[in-house]
C-alpha cells in the first residue's frame, strides 16, 4: 500500500499535465526504512518522447548522491503515460531496478480526468496496490 | 589504495548488503572482474555480450563512462566507480 499526501499526489499530476504530450518523470524521496514519501523531485525525460523516459545520467548521479547524503531513498518512483492507461508497460516492467519502490504512474489520455496508481515491480513482476491519499 | 565501488540496492545481495565494496583495477571491465571474482554473478547483472548493458549507468567519479570507452575506461586509484541502473521506460 502506498500512503502519500495529496499535495504531493497535486504535484505528480501537475508535472505530468505540465509535460503532455511528452511522459513526465521524477521520484519522491524519503527517509531510508520509513516508506514514507516526503520530498518531491521532479527530474527532466532525457527522451522527451511520448512513448519513452529515462532520466539523464548526470542527472541520475546527482540524484542518487544527494539521497544518500541525506539517508534518502527513492519512496515513489513516478512517471506519466500520455495515451494509454496508468498500468506499466513491458518496458517499465523490464528495466524497473528499485525492488523497494512504490512505481506511480499517471495517465493524461483523458484532458480532464486523470487516472493515479501505483505499483511494485519486482524481477519484472508487476503488483497493483491500493494508494491511500492522506489528507 | 584500490577502488571504490559503490553497489545499488538491486545489486546488494551479491554483496551481502554492502553498499560498497573495494576492488582493484585500472580499467572499467578490470574492476568489474575484481568484484565479481569476490561476489559472484553482479558481473553478469551489468555487462551483456562484453558491453555494458543499456540500462545500467557507471560512473567513473563524475563521468558517465559510456562517453569515455564504456568497458576500456581507465580507472586509478582512488577512483570511486557508482554503479546504477537508469531509471527508465515506456
Amino acid at each position: 500500500m502506498l500512503r502519500i499526501r495529496r499535495e504531493l499526489v497535486d504535484e505528480i499530476v501537475a508535472h505530468a499535465r505540465r509535460d503532455h504530450p511528452d511522459e513526465a518523470c521524477g521520484v519522491i524521496a524519503g527517509p531510508e526504512g520509513s516508506d514514507s514519501p516526503e520530498r518531491f523531485i521532479p527530474m527532466l525525460n532525457a527522451a522527451r518522447s511520448p512513448t519513452f523516459y529515462e532520466f539523464d545520467s548526470g542527472d541520475l548521479l546527482k540524484l542518487y548522491r544527494e539521497m544518500a547524503a541525506n539517508d534518502e531513498v527513492p519512496v515513489v518512483i513516478y512517471h506519466s503515460h500520455t495515451a494509454t492507461e496508468a498500468y506499466p508497460s513491458r518496458t517499465d516492467a523490464n528495466i524497473a531496478a528499485e525492488p523497494d519502490a512504490h512505481y506511480v504512474l499517471v495517465s493524461t489520455r483523458d484532458p480532464e480526468v486523470h487516472e493515479f496508481r501505483s505499483y511494485r515491480i519486482v524481477d519484472a513482476e508487476i503488483t497493483e496496490e491500493p494508494v491511500e491519499i492522506l489528507d | 589504495m584500490a577502488v571504490t565501488v559503490s553497489i545499488p540496492t538491486i545489486l546488494r545481495t551479491h554483496t551481502g548488503g554492502e553498499k560498497s565494496v573495494e576492488a582493484k583495477g585500472t580499467t572499467v571491465l578490470e574492476v568489474i572482474d575484481d568484484v565479481e571474482s569476490r561476489h559472484a554473478g553482479i558481473k553478469g547483472r551489468l555487462v551483456k555480450e562484453e558491453k555494458l548493458h543499456r540500462f545500467i549507468n557507471v560512473y567513473v567519479n563524475d563521468e558517465d563512462v559510456r562517453f569515455a570507452g564504456g568497458l576500456e575506461a581507465e580507472v586509478k586509484d582512488g577512483d570511486t566507480l557508482t554503479i546504477l541502473p537508469a531509471v527508465a521506460g515506456g
